[in-house]
């Protein structure tokens, strides 16, 4: 299955084809091979001992044995893991619920702050951003969100406060803008000193000395999405030296 | 005492006074009795035994450990030293940035040449075997110095000009 997986690396697949695992693939006359284990990112689904690719896009490998599809999509779907801008939507006795623009809203307990007890709540006003991740993402279950790590720190998690912009940019910019050798934050890097908070829903909170400054950074990122790398160097040159 | 005439009943065995006197015997066995009894009353399902199955297929939802994306917090140009510092904890470094960072390092350390050092130490000499000296012999670190600058150091009371 391994080899199989491999030779369709970089190629688009559609929902409905599907791996299986081939006889070849682990038989061996001398000695036993230990079967390689798989790791199917998102865009691909076990079944029994097929997998299955479930969205349409272009399959990606990274070593040693994981696969996923990379695909554009609208909407956010929860991620146990992952972490998110929310905006708190309402107050409701022990938790809060915040929008993170997925099906459901997620539910955010008043504990689940760093240095938060029964007696000292943190605070948190209906309108506020909050930075967070998933403890619970499960189709069948309301998202659970926490503003702490496993040891209790808040790790740049929590409300967001103190001025700044947020906006929308689309669920592939923000893989574009967080994976490692970023070239679009390498290009921001030179522009101002700024703050940026990135959300794997696609949310983006902006940070920076001035209104003007903030709003032409969210301006910068939003068109970011549909630049080629040469007009986006080109953009940034140009705001650089100050013509924008 | 006549044992075959008089036989004591089970469940009067299986009391708590009478297991002082019981011999082990008997006592096995009436622990067998009672396993028994209890597996008797569990239910179970005459099914083939389950075979666990080794999966070589691994779930994995998120696009983060995939990509090895990033943390979502960063900030340029010094605008928030709280999230660079966390930028560098959170975010795991390559290969090559680690290499680059090492070289970096050992340019550090030939800040200070050997000679340097040297130099700092010969004037620490001093100053440091005068705080291993032993109380006399520091006594006559002290009359060295007196002796040396005893002509300039004499403290004498100025009296202020008007």
């Amino acid at each position: 299955m391994v080899s199989g997986l491999k030779e369709k690396v970089g190629e688009v697949l559609l929902p409905g084809d599907e791996f299986c695992f081939e006889a070849e693939d682990t038989i061996s006359l001398t000695e036993q091979v230990k079967p390689e284990k798989v790791v199917c990112g998102p865009g691909l689904r076990r079944s029994g001992d097929r997998l299955l690719v479930c969205k349409s896009g272009v399959l990606r490998h990274k070593q040693p044995n994981t696969f996923w599809i990379d695909s554009q999509q609208r909407r956010y779907v929860p991620v146990k893991g992952e972490s998110v801008v929310g905006i708190v939507t309402a107050k409701s006795g022990d938790v809060f619920k915040v929008d993170f623009g997925g099906s459901e809203q997620a539910s955010l307990s008043y504990l689940a702050f760093e240095g938060a007890t029964k007696r000292n709540r943190p605070n948190v006003q209906v309108g506020d951003l909050v930075f967070a991740q998933f403890l619970i993402a499960n189709k069948d279950m309301e998202p659970e969100l926490v503003c702490i790590d496993g040891s209790g720190r808040a790790n740049g998690m929590g409300v967001l406060a103190g001025g700044g912009l947020l906006f929308r940019v689309s669920l592939g910019l923000v893989r574009r803008l967080l994976a490692p050798h970023s070239k679009i934050e390498s290009d921001l890097k030179q522009l101002f000193p700024c703050e940026l908070v990135v959300g794997m829903n696609g949310r983006v909170w902006v940070h920076s000395c001035s209104v003007q400054q903030t709003l032409i950074i969210a301006n910068l990122l939003q068109s970011c999405d549909t630049m080629t790398a040469a007009q986006r160097r080109e953009l940034f040159r140009r705001v650089q030296q100050g013509v924008l | 005492m006549a044992n075959d005439s008089v036989k004591l009943s089970k469940n009067l065995l299986r009391m708590k006074f009478m297991q002082r006197g019981l011999d082990a015997e008997t006592k096995k066995q009436l622990e067998e009795d009672e396993k028994r009894i209890i597996s008797d009353e569990h239910w179970c399902l005459d099914l083939p035994e389950l075979k666990a199955k080794e999966n070589l297929i691994i779930e994995e939802k998120s696009f983060v450990p995939c990509e090895d994306l990033k943390y979502g917090r960063m900030s340029f140009g010094g605008f928030n030293p709280e999230v660079e510092k966390l930028m560098a904890v959170m975010n795991p470094k390559d290969e090559e940035e680690k290499q680059e960072e090492e070289e970096e390092l050992s340019h550090m350390q030939t800040d200070i040449t050997d000679e340097e050092m040297a130099l700092r130490y010969e004037s620490l000499v001093g100053s440091m075997k005068r705080k291993f000296a032993k109380k006399r012999e520091r006594a006559a670190f002290n009359e060295d110095d007196v002796n040396q600058n005893a002509a300039d150091s004499k403290k004498v009371f100025l009296k202020p000009q008007d």
